[in-house]
């Protein structure tokens, strides 16, 4: 059987290039679209971008951080009669 | 006119119990039928107090309409359509039925025009969907239903005190604004918020929902929480506490769903990172906040739907649920990857989806109020949506590394569900006018500006580049996460069964010595009744004359005192 274009390595990278394209595309786009930035920071150069990229970073640090404290095997309750 | 005024959360209630004796096509068109009645008699009603009723010196209006409770009553009617298309197939006989019961009194909370009626119908959404969980037959939903019942019935407790409350405090039954000012308005306000699944006890809802069936999960995503949304747009809008409820549930949503590996309890904590959003609209208060967060309601319903009819369409193909051992499904599952991607697209409030024209009323609300923390914790949970929600759920069960299962796209009825729900969710982002003249104040907001669609794209896209650079991090293993509902299934019941053995030992401990105690009473009276005993031997008259003569010389001593 043919594989599918998606399982192929090469169109993969050609895949990721695309997306680095449309991520350069958006910050540059900033200096073309007039943003009507309310609060003092969102005037920072790409500040959605990195924000995002912040935030979403943080958010994985932070549950990987509670993982440690709370994970458990998935057969955790099994054990406890639960019936 | 008046022959038009049919309840139709009561039509749908009443209409399910009739779904049993159906078979085949009857049954079949009678379940796709009465939520479409349902959804015509709404519309046929005209704004107002329609019924009135006495009940014991009070006021009620069972049926009463206005935007709000129509917009509402609307998608629940609509979503119960959809949900039971999509469980067609179903082989339980119970849980449509159920499904009916629970999607017609969650219509009845949304017409109910006042505080007694909310509670009846309330009570009756959480038999209905404990009998949706029952439904599933296994034996992990049967102890997640008992303990989901267990956590409904206290809110339920909770909420019937405060409205007892409030009839003696105000001596009037009808359900308007409050504020959180008096006891009784906390104890509403409370039970209200558990239905929400709002902090400390959310953890009831990423524990139930996931065990219920393919189709049962479908519904229980709908109501329970839509609801409490409502009744928290009409009960307490403005109160500002609610914004920091919200932004905690938003956040908590994420940070558990990522680290979850089934991929229902996935979507379960972003049910609740979602009715975060709403709530968060609700403590802000403005009129661009309020309609946010109904709409996002509406907009939710749908989408949240549809994601879950995505991830029932995989359990059921392949009887697996957790992110580890799934994977390459969209090899063999084009129309559910497909619209499983939609769904998502639309939680993260891509733009052209219906999640960005709803979502963005409640971050532009905050804007328009200048709370700039708000809105930043907004923007961050924004882009955390689309790493949980929009790129994690789809990218572990359709693509990832290829977990060689090759199951095919669902049968007619379920594809037909996602592809209607899934056609809502782009029509909604590309024509949100109709959406918008539902909202109970006029809106007067652009969501297609360049700067906002740029801003947007920004937002998600860089998470989704957050997401890719740290996959490493994100790796699934079988694992679960513990939550608070740890402590009522593990220390809990443990102190219980502590509990119980002591009260044994105590009880068998008294027990056995009220039993000597009594067997050593017995014995002394039997003893003191023997012919020798001291209540029945005879007394010598020796003894008698003697004590005569002590009283009689005591009676002189006491004649001759003065």
């Amino acid at each position: 059987m043919k594989p599918h274009w998606l399982d192929e390595p090469k169109n993969v990278k050609l895949l990721w290039r695309l997306f680095l394209a449309v991520l350069a595309a958006t910050v540059l786009a900033e200096l073309a679209i007039a943003l009507h930035p309310h609060f003092e920071v969102e005037s920072l150069f790409g500040f959605h971008a990195w924000y995002g990229f912040a935030a979403c970073a943080a958010m994985i640090l932070a549950a990987k951080g509670l993982g440690l404290l709370l994970k458990r095997p998935d057969s955790y309750y099994e054990a406890d009669g639960d019936e | 006119m008046s022959e038009w005024l049919v309840h139709p959360g009561l039509l749908l209630v009443l209409g399910a119990f009739a779904l049993p004796w159906l078979r085949g096509g009857a049954r079949s068109a009678a379940v796709l039928a009465l939520p479409l009645a349902a959804l015509f008699c709404l519309w046929q009603l005209p704004e107002g107090a329609l019924w009135r009723a006495q009940w014991l010196g009070y006021e009620l209006a069972p049926l009463s309409v206005d935007k709000l409770s129509r917009l509402f009553a609307t998608i629940f009617a609509l979503m119960a359509c959809g949900g039971g298309l999509f469980a067609l197939r179903q082989q339980s006989r119970l849980e449509i039925p159920a499904a009916y019961v629970y999607a017609g009194s969650a219509i009845g909370v949304a017409l109910a025009g006042d505080l007694v009626t909310v509670f009846v119908f309330w009570e009756l959404m959480a038999v209905g969907s404990t009998l949706v969980l029952w439904s599933a037959g296994t034996a992990q939903a049967w102890a997640a239903s008992r303990r989901y019942v267990m956590i409904h019935l206290l809110g339920g407790v909770v909420l019937f005190a405060g409205i007892t409350g409030h009839l003696l405090d105000t001596g009037d039954a009808a359900f308007v604004r409050m504020a959180p000012d008096s006891v009784a308005h906390w104890l509403i306000l409370i039970g209200f918020l558990i239905n929400a699944g709002a902090p400390p006890l959310s953890a009831w809802l990423p524990d139930a929902y996931p065990e219920a069936s393919w189709s049962g999960t479908v519904f229980l995503s709908a109501f329970t929480t839509k609801t409490a949304v409502y009744v928290l747009l009409r009960g307490f809008p403005g109160t500002e506490f609610l914004i920091w409820i919200g932004l905690f549930m938003v956040f908590y949503g994420i940070v558990y769903a990522l680290l979850e590996n089934d991929m229902r309890r996935i979507l379960a904590y972003s049910i609740v990172n979602q009715v975060g959003f709403m709530i968060a609209g609700i403590g802000i208060g403005t009129e661009m906040a309020l309609n946010g967060a109904a709409a996002h309601a509406f907009t939710h319903i749908v989408y949240k739907a549809l994601l879950l009819m995505s991830a029932g369409a995989v359990l059921a193909a392949t009887g697996r649920r957790k992110c580890s051992e799934l994977g390459g499904l969209f090899h063999s599952m084009p129309l559910t990857t497909i619209c499983g991607s939609i769904g998502a697209l639309a939680i993260s409030s891509f733009p052209l989806t219906s999640g960005f024209v709803s979502k963005s009323m409640v971050t532009q609300a905050a804007i328009d109020g200048h709370l700039l923390w708000v809105w930043l914790a907004l923007a961050a949970a924004s882009a955390g949506v689309f790493l949980h929600a929009g790129i994690k759920f789809p990218w572990f069960v359709f693509f990832q590394k290829d977990s060689g299962l090759r199951p095919s796209d669902p049968p007619a009825s379920m594809r037909w569900a996602m592809i209607a729900f899934a056609f809502l969710c782009i029509a909604l982002g590309v024509w949100p006018e109709p959406l918008y003249r539902l909202l109970p104040y006029a809106v007067d907001y652009v969501p297609y500006t360049a700067a906002h669609v740029l801003t947007q794209l920004q937002l998600l896209l860089f998470s989704g580049l957050a997401f890719f650079v740290m996959l490493p991090w994100l790796k699934r293993t079988p694992t679960l996460t513990l939550d608070v509902d740890w402590l009522w299934r593990t220390p809990l019941p443990a102190l219980a069964r502590g509990a119980g053995h002591a009260h044994r030992r105590l009880r068998d401990g008294l027990a056995a010595r009220a039993g000597t105690f009594a067997a050593r009473l017995a014995a002394g009276i039997r003893r003191h009744r023997e012919p020798d005993g001291l209540l029945l031997r005879s007394w010598p008259t020796g003894g008698m004359a003697l004590w005569v003569m002590t009283m009689l010389l005591a009676w002189l001593v006491l004649y001759y005192l003065p």
